[in-house]
Protein backbone atom coordinates (compact mmCIF):
# COMPACT_ATOMS: atom_id res chain seq x y z
CA UNK A 1 0.00 0.00 0.00
CA UNK A 2 1.31 3.55 -0.85
CA UNK A 3 -0.30 5.07 1.71
CA UNK A 4 0.61 5.40 5.31
CA UNK A 5 -2.87 5.21 6.73
CA UNK A 6 -6.79 4.19 5.71
CA UNK A 7 -7.33 8.10 6.21
CA UNK A 8 -4.42 8.88 4.30
CA UNK A 9 -6.11 6.93 1.42
CA UNK A 10 -8.90 8.92 1.95
CA UNK A 11 -7.45 12.25 1.81
CA UNK A 12 -5.46 11.25 -1.20
CA UNK A 13 -2.75 14.21 -0.36
CA UNK A 14 -5.78 16.66 -0.31
CA UNK A 15 -6.82 15.81 -3.75
CA UNK A 16 -9.65 12.79 -2.09
CA UNK A 17 -12.49 15.38 -4.03
CA UNK A 18 -11.36 15.08 -7.65
CA UNK A 19 -10.32 11.14 -7.00
CA UNK A 20 -13.35 10.00 -5.22
CA UNK A 21 -15.68 12.32 -7.39
CA UNK A 22 -13.52 10.86 -10.71
CA UNK A 23 -14.44 7.07 -9.59
CA UNK A 24 -17.87 7.77 -7.99
CA UNK A 25 -19.90 9.06 -10.72
CA UNK A 26 -17.73 6.92 -13.36
CA UNK A 27 -19.21 4.17 -11.28
CA UNK A 28 -23.08 5.32 -10.90
CA UNK A 29 -22.62 5.74 -15.09
CA UNK A 30 -20.71 1.82 -15.23
CA UNK A 31 -23.63 0.47 -13.19
CA UNK A 32 -26.19 2.79 -15.33
CA UNK A 33 -25.41 1.08 -17.86
CA UNK A 34 -25.74 -2.24 -16.70
CA UNK A 35 -29.32 -1.80 -15.54
CA UNK A 36 -30.29 -0.26 -18.86
CA UNK A 37 -29.26 -3.38 -21.08
CA UNK A 38 -30.36 -6.32 -18.10
CA UNK A 39 -33.98 -3.80 -18.24
CA UNK A 40 -33.81 -3.68 -22.03
CA UNK A 41 -34.21 -7.69 -21.88
CA UNK A 42 -36.08 -7.81 -19.46
CA UNK A 43 -38.76 -5.45 -20.92
CA UNK A 44 -38.72 -7.02 -24.14
CA UNK A 45 -39.41 -10.54 -22.61
CA UNK A 46 -42.01 -9.35 -20.91
CA UNK A 47 -43.55 -7.22 -23.73
CA UNK A 48 -43.00 -10.34 -26.13
CA UNK A 49 -45.20 -12.53 -24.10
CA UNK A 50 -47.86 -10.11 -23.83
CA UNK A 51 -48.37 -10.24 -27.54
CA UNK A 52 -48.38 -13.97 -27.63
CA UNK A 53 -50.77 -14.37 -25.57
CA UNK A 54 -52.60 -11.63 -27.58
CA UNK A 55 -51.79 -13.45 -30.55
CA UNK A 56 -52.84 -16.64 -29.35
CA UNK A 57 -56.08 -15.41 -28.60
CA UNK A 58 -57.05 -14.01 -32.17
CA UNK A 59 -55.19 -17.05 -33.52
CA UNK A 60 -51.95 -15.48 -35.40
CA UNK A 61 -49.10 -17.12 -34.12
CA UNK A 62 -46.69 -16.42 -36.21
CA UNK A 63 -45.37 -19.98 -38.11
CA UNK A 64 -42.09 -21.10 -39.24
CA UNK A 65 -42.21 -19.87 -42.68
CA UNK A 66 -43.70 -16.52 -41.79
CA UNK A 67 -39.89 -14.51 -41.61
CA UNK A 68 -40.16 -11.38 -40.25
CA UNK A 69 -43.19 -9.66 -41.94
CA UNK A 70 -42.59 -6.31 -40.89
CA UNK A 71 -38.45 -6.15 -42.32
CA UNK A 72 -37.83 -8.41 -45.29
CA UNK A 73 -35.22 -8.60 -47.75
CA UNK A 74 -32.38 -6.55 -45.63
CA UNK A 75 -30.71 -9.80 -44.54
CA UNK A 76 -27.33 -10.74 -46.15
CA UNK B 1 -10.13 -17.30 -46.45
CA UNK B 2 -12.89 -19.35 -46.75
CA UNK B 3 -13.49 -19.71 -43.35
CA UNK B 4 -13.79 -16.06 -43.02
CA UNK B 5 -16.28 -16.06 -46.25
CA UNK B 6 -18.29 -18.32 -44.01
CA UNK B 7 -18.27 -16.40 -41.42
CA UNK B 8 -18.86 -13.06 -43.36
CA UNK B 9 -22.34 -14.78 -44.60
CA UNK B 10 -22.90 -16.42 -41.10
CA UNK B 11 -22.73 -12.56 -39.50
CA UNK B 12 -25.70 -12.31 -42.11
CA UNK B 13 -28.00 -14.06 -39.77
CA UNK B 14 -29.52 -12.72 -36.50
CA UNK B 15 -30.43 -16.07 -35.44
CA UNK B 16 -26.66 -17.93 -35.69
CA UNK B 17 -25.22 -14.71 -34.06
CA UNK B 18 -27.89 -14.89 -31.25
CA UNK B 19 -27.15 -18.57 -30.14
CA UNK B 20 -23.29 -18.28 -30.92
CA UNK B 21 -23.42 -15.09 -28.63
CA UNK B 22 -25.28 -16.90 -25.73
CA UNK B 23 -22.42 -16.86 -22.96
CA UNK B 24 -20.37 -13.58 -23.99
CA UNK B 25 -22.03 -11.43 -22.16
CA UNK B 26 -21.22 -13.35 -19.23
CA UNK B 27 -17.22 -13.91 -19.96
CA UNK B 28 -16.62 -10.69 -21.17
CA UNK B 29 -18.63 -9.38 -17.63
CA UNK B 30 -16.44 -11.53 -15.20
CA UNK B 31 -12.95 -10.40 -16.91
CA UNK B 32 -14.39 -6.60 -16.78
CA UNK B 33 -14.97 -7.14 -12.92
CA UNK B 34 -11.93 -8.77 -12.37
CA UNK B 35 -9.64 -6.55 -14.65
CA UNK B 36 -11.28 -3.19 -13.53
CA UNK B 37 -11.01 -4.58 -9.89
CA UNK B 38 -7.42 -5.40 -10.06
CA UNK B 39 -6.26 -2.24 -11.67
CA UNK B 40 -8.80 0.25 -9.86
CA UNK B 41 -7.30 -1.09 -6.52
CA UNK B 42 -4.24 -1.25 -7.58
CA UNK B 43 -3.98 2.21 -9.39
CA UNK B 44 -5.79 3.70 -6.26
CA UNK B 45 -3.73 2.12 -3.37
CA UNK B 46 -0.95 0.68 -4.39
CA UNK B 47 0.82 2.82 -7.24
CA UNK B 48 2.80 5.48 -6.27
CA UNK B 49 2.09 8.98 -6.90
CA UNK B 50 2.71 11.16 -9.83
CA UNK B 51 6.00 13.62 -8.35
CA UNK B 52 4.34 16.81 -9.71
CA UNK B 53 0.67 16.04 -9.55
CA UNK B 54 0.71 14.13 -6.67
CA UNK B 55 -2.42 12.15 -6.15
CA UNK B 56 -4.86 13.53 -8.39
CA UNK B 57 -3.23 11.85 -11.57
CA UNK B 58 -4.71 8.39 -10.44
CA UNK B 59 -8.03 9.92 -12.29
CA UNK B 60 -5.94 8.69 -15.70
CA UNK B 61 -6.65 5.26 -14.54
CA UNK B 62 -10.80 6.05 -15.54
CA UNK B 63 -9.45 9.15 -17.85
CA UNK B 64 -7.79 6.99 -20.59
CA UNK B 65 -9.50 3.78 -20.47
CA UNK B 66 -12.83 5.58 -21.46
CA UNK B 67 -11.63 8.02 -23.55
CA UNK B 68 -9.95 5.01 -25.76
CA UNK B 69 -13.05 2.86 -25.54
CA UNK B 70 -15.52 6.13 -26.32
CA UNK B 71 -13.58 6.31 -29.78
CA UNK B 72 -13.23 2.63 -30.24
CA UNK B 73 -16.74 2.55 -29.77
CA UNK B 74 -17.29 5.23 -32.07
CA UNK B 75 -14.83 3.83 -34.70
CA UNK B 76 -17.24 0.38 -34.75
CA UNK B 77 -20.65 2.26 -34.73
CA UNK B 78 -18.85 4.31 -38.17
CA UNK B 79 -17.79 0.92 -39.91
CA UNK B 80 -21.05 -0.78 -38.73
CA UNK B 81 -22.55 1.97 -41.03
CA UNK B 82 -19.81 0.94 -43.94
CA UNK B 83 -21.70 -2.82 -43.45
CA UNK B 84 -25.10 -1.67 -43.34
CA UNK B 85 -25.05 0.51 -46.56
CA UNK B 86 -22.61 -1.60 -48.73
CA UNK B 87 -24.03 -5.29 -47.73
CA UNK B 88 -27.45 -4.33 -45.63
CA UNK B 89 -26.49 -6.47 -43.03
CA UNK B 90 -28.84 -6.34 -40.53
CA UNK B 91 -26.70 -7.28 -37.68
CA UNK B 92 -24.57 -4.56 -38.59
CA UNK B 93 -27.76 -1.68 -37.63
CA UNK B 94 -28.32 -3.61 -34.58
CA UNK B 95 -25.15 -3.00 -33.62
CA UNK B 96 -24.58 0.32 -34.36
CA UNK B 97 -27.64 1.33 -32.50
CA UNK B 98 -26.66 -0.64 -29.20
CA UNK B 99 -23.20 1.38 -29.24
CA UNK B 100 -24.66 4.39 -29.00
CA UNK B 101 -25.90 4.67 -25.08
CA UNK B 102 -22.41 3.37 -24.15
CA UNK B 103 -20.72 5.36 -26.43
CA UNK B 104 -22.24 8.19 -25.48
CA UNK B 105 -21.60 7.22 -21.68
CA UNK B 106 -18.04 6.52 -22.46
CA UNK B 107 -17.37 9.99 -23.50
CA UNK B 108 -19.54 11.56 -20.47
CA UNK B 109 -17.09 9.97 -18.47
CA UNK B 110 -14.06 10.95 -20.26
CA UNK B 111 -15.24 14.53 -19.75
CA UNK B 112 -16.11 14.49 -16.57
CA UNK B 113 -12.68 12.77 -15.35
CA UNK B 114 -11.03 15.07 -17.55
CA UNK B 115 -12.47 18.23 -15.99
CA UNK B 116 -12.44 17.08 -12.50
CA UNK B 117 -8.72 16.31 -13.31
CA UNK B 118 -8.16 19.82 -14.89
CA UNK B 119 -9.44 21.33 -11.85
CA UNK B 120 -6.53 20.53 -9.38
CA UNK B 121 -3.94 20.11 -12.39
CA UNK B 122 -4.95 22.95 -14.78
CA UNK B 123 -6.82 25.10 -12.60
CA UNK B 124 -9.79 25.23 -14.27
CA UNK B 125 -12.54 22.76 -14.89
CA UNK B 126 -12.67 23.28 -18.71
CA UNK B 127 -10.71 25.02 -21.36
CA UNK B 128 -11.71 24.98 -24.86
CA UNK B 129 -8.30 23.58 -26.15
CA UNK B 130 -8.20 21.32 -29.39
CA UNK B 131 -8.51 17.65 -26.98
CA UNK B 132 -11.32 19.35 -25.12
CA UNK B 133 -13.21 20.27 -27.99
CA UNK B 134 -13.20 16.96 -30.22
CA UNK B 135 -14.00 15.33 -27.47
CA UNK B 136 -17.65 16.94 -26.61
CA UNK B 137 -18.08 16.99 -30.63
CA UNK B 138 -17.74 13.20 -29.66
CA UNK B 139 -20.06 13.62 -27.08
CA UNK B 140 -22.60 15.63 -29.72
CA UNK B 141 -22.06 13.17 -32.65
CA UNK B 142 -23.44 10.33 -30.31
CA UNK B 143 -25.89 12.33 -29.27
CA UNK B 144 -27.40 13.49 -33.00
CA UNK B 145 -26.78 9.70 -34.19
CA UNK B 146 -29.58 8.60 -30.96
CA UNK B 147 -31.56 11.22 -31.10
CA UNK B 148 -31.96 10.69 -35.37
CA UNK B 149 -32.34 7.14 -34.69
CA UNK B 150 -35.39 7.66 -32.73
CA UNK B 151 -37.00 10.55 -35.10
CA UNK B 152 -37.74 7.98 -38.06
CA UNK B 153 -40.08 5.52 -37.82
CA UNK B 154 -39.21 3.56 -40.42
CA UNK B 155 -36.38 1.25 -39.37
CA UNK B 156 -34.62 0.86 -42.63
CA UNK B 157 -34.72 4.48 -43.24
CA UNK B 158 -33.69 5.25 -39.71
CA UNK B 159 -30.56 2.94 -39.84
CA UNK B 160 -29.08 4.33 -43.36
CA UNK B 161 -29.88 7.92 -42.26
CA UNK B 162 -27.60 6.79 -38.58
CA UNK B 163 -24.85 5.20 -40.98
CA UNK B 164 -23.92 8.47 -43.06
CA UNK B 165 -24.61 10.63 -39.92
CA UNK B 166 -21.71 8.25 -38.21
CA UNK B 167 -19.54 7.98 -41.19
CA UNK B 168 -19.55 11.65 -41.81
CA UNK B 169 -18.38 12.03 -37.97
CA UNK B 170 -15.70 9.56 -38.28
CA UNK B 171 -13.72 12.64 -39.06
CA UNK B 172 -13.34 13.56 -35.96
CA UNK B 173 -11.29 10.47 -34.60
CA UNK B 174 -8.04 10.96 -35.97
CA UNK B 175 -8.85 14.77 -34.65
CA UNK B 176 -8.87 13.77 -31.55
CA UNK B 177 -6.09 11.66 -31.48
CA UNK B 178 -4.04 14.18 -33.40
CA UNK B 179 -5.40 17.57 -31.50
CA UNK B 180 -2.30 17.27 -29.35
CA UNK B 181 0.59 17.05 -32.08
CA UNK B 182 -1.62 19.58 -34.61
CA UNK B 183 -2.64 22.59 -32.07
CA UNK B 184 -0.72 24.17 -28.88
CA UNK B 185 -3.22 22.47 -26.01
CA UNK B 186 -3.03 22.28 -22.42
CA UNK B 187 -3.79 18.91 -22.46
CA UNK B 188 -0.57 16.64 -22.64
CA UNK B 189 0.72 14.68 -25.44
CA UNK B 190 0.21 10.93 -25.20
CA UNK B 191 2.67 9.58 -22.56
CA UNK B 192 2.36 6.18 -24.52
CA UNK B 193 3.78 4.99 -27.70
CA UNK B 194 3.39 1.65 -28.84
CA UNK B 195 6.66 1.50 -30.56
CA UNK B 196 8.78 2.93 -27.36
CA UNK B 197 9.15 1.84 -23.67
CA UNK B 198 6.95 3.67 -21.49
CA UNK B 199 8.52 6.89 -18.94
CA UNK B 200 6.54 6.11 -16.55
CA UNK B 201 7.26 3.12 -13.94
CA UNK B 202 5.34 -0.22 -14.50
CA UNK B 203 3.76 0.24 -11.23
CA UNK B 204 2.21 3.17 -12.42
CA UNK B 205 1.48 1.81 -16.27
CA UNK B 206 0.27 -1.86 -15.49
CA UNK B 207 -2.91 -0.78 -14.06
CA UNK B 208 -3.54 1.39 -16.62
CA UNK B 209 -3.19 -1.38 -18.32
CA UNK B 210 -5.72 -3.32 -16.66
CA UNK B 211 -8.12 -0.87 -16.66
CA UNK B 212 -7.63 -0.07 -20.01
CA UNK B 213 -8.20 -4.08 -20.94
CA UNK B 214 -11.38 -4.35 -18.29
CA UNK B 215 -12.86 -1.22 -20.09
CA UNK B 216 -13.06 -2.74 -23.66
CA UNK B 217 -14.25 -5.99 -21.71
CA UNK B 218 -16.90 -4.15 -19.86
CA UNK B 219 -17.99 -2.43 -23.66
CA UNK B 220 -17.71 -6.43 -24.99
CA UNK B 221 -20.42 -7.21 -22.08
CA UNK B 222 -22.48 -4.44 -22.55
CA UNK B 223 -22.50 -4.55 -26.36
CA UNK B 224 -23.09 -8.52 -26.51
CA UNK B 225 -26.15 -8.17 -24.16
CA UNK B 226 -28.06 -5.01 -26.23
CA UNK B 227 -27.31 -6.59 -29.59
CA UNK B 228 -28.61 -9.86 -28.24
CA UNK B 229 -32.08 -7.91 -27.01
CA UNK B 230 -31.79 -5.70 -30.65
CA UNK B 231 -31.69 -8.83 -32.23
CA UNK B 232 -35.23 -10.26 -30.28
CA UNK B 233 -36.77 -6.98 -31.17
CA UNK B 234 -35.66 -7.07 -34.72
CA UNK B 235 -37.27 -10.35 -35.22
CA UNK B 236 -40.02 -10.42 -32.75
CA UNK B 237 -42.46 -12.02 -35.60
CA UNK B 238 -40.63 -14.60 -36.58
CA UNK B 239 -41.16 -18.12 -34.92
CA UNK B 240 -37.34 -18.94 -33.99
CA UNK B 241 -37.57 -15.58 -31.30
CA UNK B 242 -41.07 -17.28 -29.82
CA UNK B 243 -38.80 -20.49 -29.18
CA UNK B 244 -35.94 -18.40 -27.69
CA UNK B 245 -38.71 -16.57 -25.53
CA UNK B 246 -40.64 -19.20 -24.67
CA UNK B 247 -37.40 -21.60 -23.65
CA UNK B 248 -35.97 -18.37 -21.51
CA UNK B 249 -38.90 -17.77 -19.52
CA UNK B 250 -40.03 -21.73 -19.03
Amino acid sequence: MFFDSFSAFLEMGGHGFYVWLSFGLTGLLIIGNVVHVRMARRNFFREHAQRQTRRKRSGTVPSNSGQNQQHKATEL
Amino acid sequence: MGVLKTLWHKLGSPRWFYDMSRSWSMIFGILAVLLLGAGTLWGLAYAPADYQQGNSFRIMYLHVPTALVAQSSYLMMGIAGVVLLVWRMKLADVLAAAIVPIGFSMTLIALFTGAIWGKPTWGTWWVWDARTTSMLVLLFLFIGVGALRDAITNLETAGRACAVLAIVGMINIPIIKYSVDWWLTLHQTSSFSLVEAPTMPSSMWAPLLLNVLGMYCFLGAVLTSAVRTGILKREQNTAWVNEVVEQELA
